[in-house]
């Protein structure tokens, strides 16, 4: 097997190395684990079964013409409009060959996802982050404490409907002589301008005019 | 002498030590110290909380996120053009680096062409930053350690690289100048020549630098064999940029993955097999000689043309096109206003900033706001490996592997 030399210049975004057959290959290294594979911008990206995430890992790590030897990171993404809104996604290098590789595993949030912390030393950190923010599960990790938030935070800061501004504010207390949590008071509503129209114009139906294209 | 036997009695205060019952009966007491978040060698807002035995580190447990601004949600409720500023603020001392993963990822979503000047212009400005970081990293590494003059030396230099973000942007550190397609403006007329001037001077002064700290005697107790980390080791903990250089992989994404014009500039990537803390610093030194290179063949290479692409979509028209033209005033109107729109999809971009790999992976839905934004931050990967390199080290040498790390806040807590 031999990676394709990436083509220079073409682009301003990075180019890597080319598998001949990763389609093929992951096929075949991956088996029933894979559910979907898909190309986007030249990036592979495949999903997993959730329960095959460390075998599939291990899996990818050890053949030797993948050989994905670091975890570049995990990260989480909410899609509150799936069953399982929750997508865990796993970014792997392999530079014996200049690959990139992303793994995503799919939960709703109550079913842990298994730990990389076997595998790869780095992934706790990673993992504690994606529980912080996203309030995602990892088994089998050991320390899964909060990472970005402040001690005692409650709540999931980076899910879809958590809002904003918080639930909780901090301010100096001359009276306690400490730093004290109040509820959010907002001295103006929150503004989201959507911006959001067609550059062609906004498409104006006339009242009565309804059906005048349909037939 | 009386009055130093007592305060060192005070530190066998039963109450901040964690008793561990011992064979023989007696007990051993290991000492728990918070090392920071308000602390000079903390490089910012660092909590660690180490257990000592004596003065050697058992333990080691970064607190972190006490910088912590939520960066990757407020992404999601701007538009892609008016989330760019907060990129500066990552890692406040390359602000250009941290900008030009994001640029790229839109550029990657969207398809946008690059004109070579701007490729050019942001490859120069890349190498300036890398500098720029530099500078501060291994002066304050050596302050660490120490020494105090190379910081007193090299700030002037530092000074005038963000003089030359001060022409070209109108900020001294938060340029947002970097934009898809390109950069903001053009550069102003003579600034070509004052920066190969200053590619002149500089080695001069680095050579100095080197001269005083390198071989010194102290400077080396204190790096030399401290935080060693192997090949193997440094791949696993997700090492990147100087860090696994200096532990000999030859890893570096510009010359791997090269992305705007690396592949068209002459370079070396330096490595060490010592993977220790001198290493690091040693490793660091030879790229600003490399760097000062490649920004010398971007000034002598430099074509002439656009500074940005000429898409409208993406890019505003010119002031003048704008006086004469409804419709690039419109354009205007709507490109800052509603924004670009960048393609559903999703993509991972990784660039060589100064500290490693800094990534952007987007997940774009169509509209002129990213769905999500994650930030593949550099120095998380290297700050979780402190447990790892400090153990079994003096308390001293804390300071000493954290500065060969490179961290800083902005950019590990997001």
């Amino acid at each position: 097997m031999t990676i394709i030399a990436p083509e220079l210049g073409t682009h301003s975004w990075p180019v890597m190395g080319r598998h001949p057959d990763l389609h093929g290959r992951l096929a075949a290294v991956l088996g029933d684990a894979l559910i979907a594979i898909a190309d986007h911008a030249g990036e592979t990206s495949v999903t997993l079964a959730r329960d095959a995430l460390v075998d599939c890992v291990v899996a990818l790590r050890d053949a030797p013409d993948l050989r994905f030897n670091q975890l570049t990171d995990i990260c989480g993404a909410d899609y509150p409009d799936r069953a399982e809104r929750f997508e865990v996604v796993v970014q792997l290098l392999s530079m014996a060959h200049n690959l990139r590789l992303r793994v995503k595993v799919a939960t709703d949030g109550a079913a842990p996802v298994p730990s990389l912390v076997g595998v790869f030393a780095n992934a706790g950190w990673y993992e504690r982050e994606t529980w912080d923010c996203y309030g995602v599960m990892f088994a089998g990790n050991p320390d899964m404490r909060r990472i970005l938030t402040d001690y005692g935070f409650e709540g999931h800061p980076f899910r879809k409907d958590f809002p904003l501004t918080g639930h909780v504010e901090l301010r100096w207390s001359e009276e306690h002589k400490r730093v004290v949590y109040e509820p959010v008071r907002l001295a103006q509503d929150f503004r989201s301008f959507d911006f959001l129209s067609p550059w062609e114009g906004t498409d104006y139906v006339l009242p009565g005019d309804e059906k005048a294209g349909v037939k | 002498m009386s009055s130093l036997g007592n305060a060192g009695a005070a530190w066998t205060a039963a109450d901040t030590m964690d008793v561990l019952p011992a064979k023989d009966g007696n007990e051993i007491q290991n000492y728990m110290i918070n090392f920071g978040p308000q602390h000079p060698a903390a490089h910012g807002v660092l909590r660690l909380v180490m257990e000592l035995d004596g003065e050697i580190i058992e333990r080691c447990d970064p607190h972190i996120g006490l910088l912590h601004r939520g960066t990757e949600k407020l992404i999601e409720y701007k538009t892609y053009l008016q989330a760019l500023p907060y990129m500066d603020r990552l890692d406040y001392v390359s602000p250009m680096c941290m900008e030009h993963s994001y640029v790229l990822a839109i550029e990657k979503l969207a398809g946008i062409e690059v004109p070579l000047r701007a490729k050019y212009i942001r490859t120069m400005f890349a190498e300036i930053t890398r500098i720029l970081n530099h500078i501060l990293n291994t002066t304050a590494h050596a302050m660490d350690v120490g020494a105090m003059t190379p910081m007193l030396w090299l700030f002037e230099e530092r000074e005038k690289l963000m003089e030359f973000y001060e022409r070209v942007s109108g900020a001294r550190f938060h340029a947002a100048w970097f934009r898809p397609g390109g950069v903001h403006q053009d550069l102003p007329a003579g600034m070509l020549d004052d920066i190969g001037r200053w590619c002149e001077g500089f080695p001069r002064l680095l050579d100095e630098f080197q001269g005083l700290v390198a071989d010194n005697r102290i400077f080396k107790q204190r790096n030399v064999d401290i935080g060693v980390i192997s090949k193997e080791d440094a791949i696993l903990w997700g090492f990147t940029g100087p860090c696994i250089r200096a532990s000999g992989v030859a890893w570096d994404l510009r010359k791997s993955q090269p992305y705007d014009a690396y592949h068209l500039v002459d370079f070396n990537v330096p490595v060490s097999n010592d993977g220790d803390c001198y290493a690091r610093f040693m490793v660091r030194m030879e790229e600003m000689r490399e760097s000062v290179k490649i920004i010398q063949q971007c000034v002598r290479d430099m074509p002439a043309g656009a500074h940005i692409t000429d898409n409208r979509k993406v890019a505003p028209p010119s002031r003048r096109e704008m006086k004469r033209s409804m419709e690039a005033l419109i354009h205007h109107f709507k490109l800052y206003t509603e924004g670009l729109h960048v393609p559903a999809g999703e993509a991972y971009v990784a660039t060589e900033s100064p500290k490693g790999e800094f990534g952007i992976y987007m997940v774009a839905d169509g509209t002129n706001k990213p769905w999500r934004c994650h930030i593949r931050a550099t120095g998380m990967a290297h700050l979780q490996a402190m447990d790892f390199l400090c153990k079994g080290h003096l308390l001293a040498d804390a300071p000493a592997v954290l500065g060969s790390l490179d961290i800083v806040f902005g950019e590990v807590d997001r």
